[in-house]
Order: C-alpha cells, then sequence, then structure tokens
C-alpha cells in the first residue's frame, strides 16, 4: 500500500511538472529541519487522538498563555474525543464576553461549546504591548502557514540550545537553532514535565513539543482524515472507470486504422 | 457525459457483441453513479454548516419574567415568544372547546408546564411576526397575539382563533433545566 | 456518414421549433474530424471541462464566501472548517486553477508544434489567447480573494505594474484600487470581476469553437483532409478518446485535491492580509512565473511591464511571424529541435520566475528571455524561410502514417 501511495505522490509530481517548484529555502537560511515520523504523514496518515488530547492539555496550560487559536470553536475538541460533557465543562471554565445587554453593557458569562477559543489578549496591540514588542502569532493555521510545517513547529519548539560561541542573544531574544535568523523573542515554552500527563508517557521536552505540534496539524487542517479517506475511495474508483474507459475506447477504435 | 457512450453499442454487430454491449452498459452506469455522487458535495454543501447547527439549541434564564410579562429569544434566526402567563390567561386557555378550533389543540398538549407558553413567534399564514408581546401591544380580540399583516387572532395559547392564518403558532422543541431555566431546540 | 434521423416524435417536435438536436447531431456525427488525432489532442475538451468545474464550484463557494477585508480570510477558513464538504470544494477549486492553466498550456504548445495557428486558422488561434488572458485575468483576481499575505502582496505588485506607464500610470493605479492602497473596495471589484469574467470566457470558448468548426482541427501531420476516407465522425471516435482522457486527468487532479492540497499554495499565503508587512520572498503562482521573470529581468520598470506583456502579446502575430509553408514540426527538422529549445526556455524562464532575484539567476533570466523573444521575432521568421521540409504525404490516410510513426516524441 505504502509503495503504491508513494508511486502516486511522485506521478503527481512528475505530471505537473515541478521541477519549478524546489522549496525556496535559500531565502531562510537554509536551516535542516529534524524530519519526525509524524503519525498524520501520507496519504494513509492519521491522527492518534490519545496523542492530540495530550497536544490540547499542552496548548491549554502553556501555548494559551500567549498564542490565540481563533478560528477553533470548543465543539471542535469533540473531533479529538472528548466527551460532549467534557467538552461543555471545558468551555463552562472559560469567561466569555457577551453582549450588549438590554442595559447596552457588555457582560461575561460561562463559555459554550459554540464559542471560538478565547483569546489571551483582547486585540493584537495589546498582545504586542504585553510581550515586549513581538506579536504572538495565531495558532490555528501554524502548520499551514509555515514552510516545513511540523516539521518546523517541532524544529522551533526542540530547537533551544545554547548560543554557539561568539554570538551575543540581544536582551529579550533567546537563542534557536531552527527559527529563521535564530534569534526568537520566545521564552523556551517547554521543561521536563510542565505538564502533568497522569503518568505515561513521560512529560519531556520531546514529548510535549510533538504532542503539541501533532494537535496543532489538527487544528491546522481538521478535515485531514475525512479527506484523505475520501481521497482513497475516489482514486480506486477513478483507477477502475478509466481502464473500463480505456476498453471502450479500444473497443470503439477497432476498426479504424 | 459517459452515458452518452453506451449509444455507440449500436454499431458494428458480430462475435462478442454481448460482452462489449455490457462493457457500454457498465461503462455508462459507472459514468452515471460518479457524476451523481461528485454533485452531491456541490449539493451539500448549501445545507446548514456546522456552525449554523452548533447553535441550534438556546438556553434562557426565566428568573427576571415576572407573571404576565413576555420575553422574546432568537433561536435559529427565528423570534419565540415565552409568555409568563397570569391564571385569567391560562384559565381562558384551558376553557377553550377544542372541537370548534381550527386547529384543534389542548392547551395541555401545547405547553410543559401551565404557567409558561413557548411559541415560535412566526404567523403561520405568510410568516411576519405577530404583536404581543409588549404590554402596549394590541393582542387581539382573544388576548394573545395579533399579527398585523392580514389581522390573524391568537390566543393565549397561541392558537389561530380567528384571521387568515391556517395553524396554530408552532411549539419548538423545549425541556426545562430548572424552574428557572428553558432549553429550546 | 449522415446523421441518423431523429426517430423520438417529441425531440422532432421540439427541434423543428429550436434546432438543437439537429445541431448536435451536425457537430457530432456529420462533422468531419480527422482520423489521425493523437491524445495531444484531448487538451481542447479537457480546458472546457475544466471551465465547468471551476464555474460549478467557484459558484458554490460564492454563496459562502464574503468579500471584506476583516472577513475574507475567515468566510474561507469557515469554508475549511464548518461548510459541508467546503473543503473538497473548496482544494478543488484552487487546484483546479492549476490544473486549467496545464492543460491549457499543454494546448497552446501542441498548437505550436503542430503549426495549428497557421491560414486558415489564425482568428482561432487570437480567440485561444484572448482565452488565456482573461483566465489569467479571472486566476490573478481569485487568487487575491483568500486575502491571505500573498493574495495581499500579489494584488499590490501586479496592480503597481500599471504605474510604470508614465502620466496616467499614477491615476490607473488609484482607479483599480479605488483608493490609495489595496483595500476593501480593491477586493470588492475584485471579486466582482473574478466571478463575471468566466461567463466572458465561455463566450470566447463559443466563438472559438465557431472558429474551429469552420476549418476543422488541425492534425498531427498538418496537411488538409482530402476525402471521406481522411475523417471519422467525432462520436463516438472522439468522445470516447477525450472520456478515456478525461479519466487520466482526472487521476491527476483527485491525487492533488486529496493528497496534496496545499502543494502548489505559498504557506505564507494562510496568514491574514497585513498591510505592513510584506513577506521575505513574494512569488506568484506557478503559471505566471515565466512572465514574472521576464518581468524582473529587465531593469528598467516601463520597459519590464512593456516586455511582460509583450511576450504575450507578441503571440497574435506569430501566424505572420513563422514563415513556414508547412504546418507540422514533423516536416520541419530545424524547428522542431527550436521547439523544443523553446519549450526549455519557458520552464527557466519559470524557475527563474521561482527563486529570488539575486546572482547567477539575474543572468540566467536574462539570457532566457533575451532568447524568449529571439526565437519568436528572429529565429521563425528566417527558419521558416530557409529551412528545407521533409516532403509531405500525399493525405492523412494510410501509407504515409508508417514514416511519421517514430516522430511521436
Amino acid at each position: 500500500m505504502m509503495m503504491r501511495a508513494r508511486i502516486l505522490a511522485a506521478a503527481v509530481t512528475a505530471g505537473l511538472g515541478l521541477a519549478l517548484a524546489a522549496p525556496a529555502s535559500a531565502a531562510e537560511g537554509n536551516v535542516e529541519l529534524p524530519k519526525q515520523n509524524w503519525s498524520f504523514n501520507g496519504p494513509f496518515g492519521t491522527f492518534d487522538q490519545a496523542q492530540l488530547k495530550r497536544g490540547y492539555q499542552v496548548y491549554g496550560q502553556v501555548c494559551s498563555a500567549c498564542h490565540s487559536m481563533h478560528l477553533l470553536y470548543y465543539r471542535n475538541l469533540m473531533d479529538i474525543g472528548f466527551s460532549e460533557a467534557q467538552v461543555k465543562e471545558i468551555a463552562a471554565g472559560v469567561e466569555v464576553t457577551d453582549g450588549p445587554n438590554e442595559e447596552g453593557e457588555m457582560f461575561t458569562r460561562p463559555g459554550r461549546p459554540s464559542d471560538h477559543f478565547r483569546s489571551p489578549f483582547p486585540n493584537d496591540n495589546a498582545a504586542r504591548a504585553a510581550n515586549g514588542g513581538a506579536l504572538p502569532p495565531d495558532l490555528s493555521l501554524i502548520i499551514k502557514a509555515r514552510e516545513g510545517g511540523a516539521n518546523y513547529v517541532y524544529g522551533v519548539l526542540a530547537g533551544f540550545t545554547d548560543p554557539p560561541a561568539g554570538v551575543t542573544v540581544p536582551q529579550g531574544m533567546h537563542y534557536n537553532k531552527v527559527f529563521p535568523g535564530h534569534m526568537i523573542a520566545m521564552n523556551p515554552p517547554l521543561s521536563e514535565g510542565l505538564v502533568d500527563y497522569g503518568g505515561e508517557p513521560k512529560a519531556t521536552v520531546d514529548q510535549m513539543a510533538q504532542d503539541v505540534t501533532a494537535f496543532l496539524a489538527w487544528a491546522s487542517e481538521p478535515e485531514m482524515e475525512a479527506r484523505k479517506r475520501l481521497g482513497i475511495k475516489v482514486m480506486l474508483f477513478l483507477i477502475i472507470f478509466t481502464g473500463m474507459l480505456y476498453a471502450v475506447k479500444r473497443k470503439v477504435w477497432a476498426n479504424i486504422h | 457525459m459517459a452515458s452518452t457512450v453506451h449509444s455507440t453499442a449500436h454499431g458494428a454487430h458480430g462475435d462478442g457483441g454481448t460482452r462489449r454491449d455490457f462493457l457500454y452498459l457498465a461503462t455508462g452506469a459507472m459514468g452515471a453513479i460518479g457524476a451523481g455522487l461528485a454533485a452531491w458535495p456541490l449539493v451539500d454543501s448549501m445545507n446548514p454548516s456546522a456552525e449554523v447547527l452548533a447553535v441550534s439549541s438556546t438556553e434562557v434564564d426565566l428568573a427576571p419574567v415576572a407573571v404576565g410579562m413576555a420575553l422574546t429569544v432568537k433561536w435559529r434566526g427565528k423570534p419565540v415568544f415565552v409568555r409568563h402567563r397570569t391564571d385569567k390567561e391560562i384559565k381562558e386557555a384551558e376553557d377553550v372547546n377544542v372541537a370548534e378550533l381550527r386547529d384543534p389543540q389542548t392547551d395541555k398538549a401545547r405547553t410543559e408546564k401551565p404557567g409558561w407558553i413557548v411559541v415560535v413567534g412566526i404567523c403561520t399564514h405568510l410568516g411576519c411576526v405577530p404583536l404581543g408581546q409588549k404590554p402596549t401591544d394590541p393582542r387581539g380580540d382573544y388576548g394573545g397575539w395579533f399579527c398585523p399583516c392580514h389581522g390573524s387572532h391568537y390566543d393565549t395559547s397561541g392558537r389561530i382563533r380567528k384571521g387568515p392564518a391556517p395553524k396554530n403558532l408552532a411549539v419548538p422543541a423545549y425541556t426545562f433545566l430548572s424552574d428557572s431555566k428553558v432549553k429550546i431546540g | 456518414m449522415s446523421a441518423p434521423a431523429i426517430n423520438n416524435r417529441f425531440l422532432k417536435w421540439f427541434d423543428d421549433r429550436l434546432p438543437v438536436v439537429s445541431f448536435m447531431q451536425h457537430e457530432l456525427h456529420e462533422y468531419p474530424t480527422p482520423k489521425n488525432l493523437n491524445y495531444w489532442w484531448n487538451f481542447g475538451s479537457l480546458a472546457g471541462i475544466c471551465l465547468v468545474i471551476m464555474i460549478a464550484t467557484g459558484v458554490v463557494l460564492a454563496m459562502q464566501y464574503t468579500p471584506h477585508v476583516s472577513l475574507a480570510f475567515l468566510s474561507v477558513e469557515r469554508i475549511m472548517r464548518d461548510v459541508n464538504y467546503g473543503w473538497l470544494l473548496r482544494y478543488l477549486h484552487m487546484n483546479g486553477a492549476s490544473m486549467f492553466f496545464l492543460v491549457v498550456y499543454i494546448h497552446v504548445f501542441r498548437g505550436l508544434y503542430y503549426g495549428s495557428y497557421k491560414s486558415p486558422r489564425e482568428v482561432l488561434w487570437w480567440l485561444g489567447l484572448v482565452i488565456l488572458l482573461l483566465m489569467m485575468a479571472t486566476a490573478f483576481m481569485g487568487y487575491v480573494l483568500p486575502w491571505g499575505q500573498m493574495s495581499f502582496w500579489a494584488a499590490t505588485v501586479i496592480t503597481n505594474l500599471f504605474s510604470a506607464f508614465p502620466l496616467v500610470g499614477e491615476p490607473i493605479v488609484t482607479w483599480l484600487w479605488g483608493g490609495f492602497s489595496v483595500d476593501n473596495p480593491t477586493l470588492n471589484r475584485f471579486y466582482a470581476l473574478h466571478y463575471l469574467l468566466p461567463f466572458v470566457i465561455v463566450g470566447v470558448v463559443v466563438l472559438h469553437l465557431i472558429a474551429l468548426h469552420k476549418h476543422g482541427s488541425n492534425n498531427p501531420l498538418g496537411i488538409p483532409h482530402k476525402g471521406p476516407q481522411d475523417s471519422i465522425p467525432f462520436h463516438p471516435y472522439y468522445t470516447v478518446k477525450d472520456l478515456f482522457g478525461l479519466g487520466v486527468f482526472f487521476i491527476v487532479y483527485m491525487a492533488l485535491v486529496f493528497f496534496a492540497p496545499n502543494m502548489l499554495v505559498e504557506p505564507i499565503n494562510y496568514v491574514p492580509a497585513d498591510p505592513l508587512v510584506t513577506p521575505p520572498h513574494i512569488v506568484p503562482e506557478w503559471y505566471f512565473l515565466p512572465y514574472y521573470a521576464i518581468l524582473r529581468s529587465i531593469p528598467d520598470k516601463l520597459l519590464g511591464v512593456i516586455a511582460m506583456f509583450g511576450s504575450l502579446l507578441i503571440l497574435f502575430v506569430l501566424p505572420w511571424l513563422d514563415t513556414s509553408k508547412v504546418r507540422s514540426a514533423r516536416f520541419r527538422p530545424i524547428y522542431k529541435k527550436l521547439f523544443w529549445v523553446f519549450l526549455a526556455d519557458c520552464i527557466i524562464l519559470g524557475w527563474v520566475g521561482y527563486n529570488p532575484p539575486e546572482g547567477h539567476f539575474i543572468v540566467i533570466g536574462q539570457i532566457a528571455t533575451a532568447y524568449y523573444f529571439l526565437h519568436l521575432l528572429v529565429i521563425m521568421p528566417i527558419v521558416g524561410k530557409v529551412e528545407r521540409t521533409r516532403p509531405l504525404p500525399d493525405s492523412i490516410s494510410a501509407p504515409v502514417l508508417k514514416g511519421a510513426h517514430k516522430e511521436k516524441a
């Protein structure tokens, strides 16, 4: 199966003559991204729900302090294995601004599953002001919006190191071996045991980076599993149907030439 | 499109004719099925989307609505009338001779709790919003709601009593979560 | 080869009042098609089907899209996340544009190889070029609609091209924008035009077909058909051949849609438009890359713009720049080689267009640009005059096909 998938991918690439589309890594300083073996890679890849739930835990307890995910709704969490009751509870734990009421005042109420994920800051300027001028990007589409996708985001999360000799890191910046330019305003967000996974697996920095990246990949492409499932059916149909059309064509043309 | 293929079957006859006809037919059928399935996403995209369905129920706090008062809430883009009925209104609604009604329904069948009537505020004639929610509104001859568009009169149970409307005001699906909280939808 | 009579009584009655049935019969049964068309001739009907797919998916997407700077990006993401099959429709539309251009470019290069633009098909060729220009305008404006970073900056850069013209340039750009930068009025009018132009394309396609059916299809030998033995009815022969080609096309197209839907877009377009931040590396969609390379190869702003538009407009006079009496490259040994050089030149231009304008890319781009115009303006007229063409076969029918067969590359 994998073999056919790879042939398929190769055929698509060749078919489109994409010699043109070599990645534009030149501008980014040619950082070799650590390639991970994601469960969602390839035409048959799927998400690992347990991992997505852990990833949500990391996002909720760590990243969401600064990063919004404003395209997601709490109800979307049902797609990664939370029950309706759990989603209601998660949503109710958040104060949502609503209104205006009949007196014209805005008010807060507990969140509902039909609410968007609450953003940590009311607007971009407030987010910049609270983060030393750097805007923490919204994470709803981060995997689709970055060259390298999941490998890149994982690479940044796991890429905090001491600067090489001779490199000075300015005040408020941190050295990151994957981030373009290597200077990133974000503090190293993860540390061993930061999130309580309740035993298994161990909450290492690497594990948490993997999990939250998988969660973000799902958030970027929540349709991915449905897309691939339908795609396989469509491809099988088309291959058979095209074969039949070829047979018909042969028969119809048999008496010409 | 693919169905045009099998009309080509009337070409040369002779050996293998049946097998060829079968091939043409099967290919045509396959094409027709494929085209039909391919059209479905286009059609289905016009059905209510996930974020529309997610707000298809709404919870209403009834605590501030005193007896005799009414509340209008928006549910699925339509007004829903919630009225806290007085004892007089309840009695009027229950004492009606059901057999004489245009759309016979008992008040009991239309309410969960006698004190509260919950109806979709859309006149069953041509879709206007009847008056009667505010104390100053005209409420028609039967003390319920009055539709200003074509003069339909509804009683305190939201039943059609006079005028062109054919049916009673619709009762949405709702449940009382507590004495002062109702979930519509 | 005469059409079968209309047997159904209703159809007969109807056809007597609106002759659509006999029109279809005439086009499908009586319209003689050369018997030797190869698979490169599939791409015309494929392009038509692409147009239908784009309009069908586009209409349902339009029902969900909001052309406003603060809502456009969100409405596209709502399509992707909440609308039933919205992701499928959008990916079909987005990748459909690429497939449409791929198909049309193959169709154009087929015409170049087999000399399909030559007398008496010059107007047919012009109409095809008009379709290509309309497609480019439509695709460009469609790319702006999701209002991502690349949408915004593509709109800014391309509309700014018009500022190159002296005196009228600035007022034209302001007029195009409906303001002093790309903003809500721009997005709104691009949406209106993006919806309109496909139907204009449909109109020009009808004219393209009328022009085609006046003299019939060219063929791989490039010689006119001399009698009934040279041709076959379009239906069933070419309908089933086209349908088979359509199946193969769909396999490629669907593989892209379902398994690599974002392969051809820049990731940065999933970042909402920000008028204050330009992405470090702006590239157009792949089908615009060669023109983009020509634009950047010329250091002067106005001349660059003129060269870019000129690279397309020059194709309108191609039927007269090509001085050869022989249509098909099969019988033109020198031109045949030059055709492949020209194709390679276009691909090199695309590759240069993809890369940042630095270092050796600038030189390569300038050489490739120069060769593009050299080929069309100088080499084609001269080669047509001096080339010793190979003898043409007497007719399309059997005996000559042997010699021609091995030419198919």
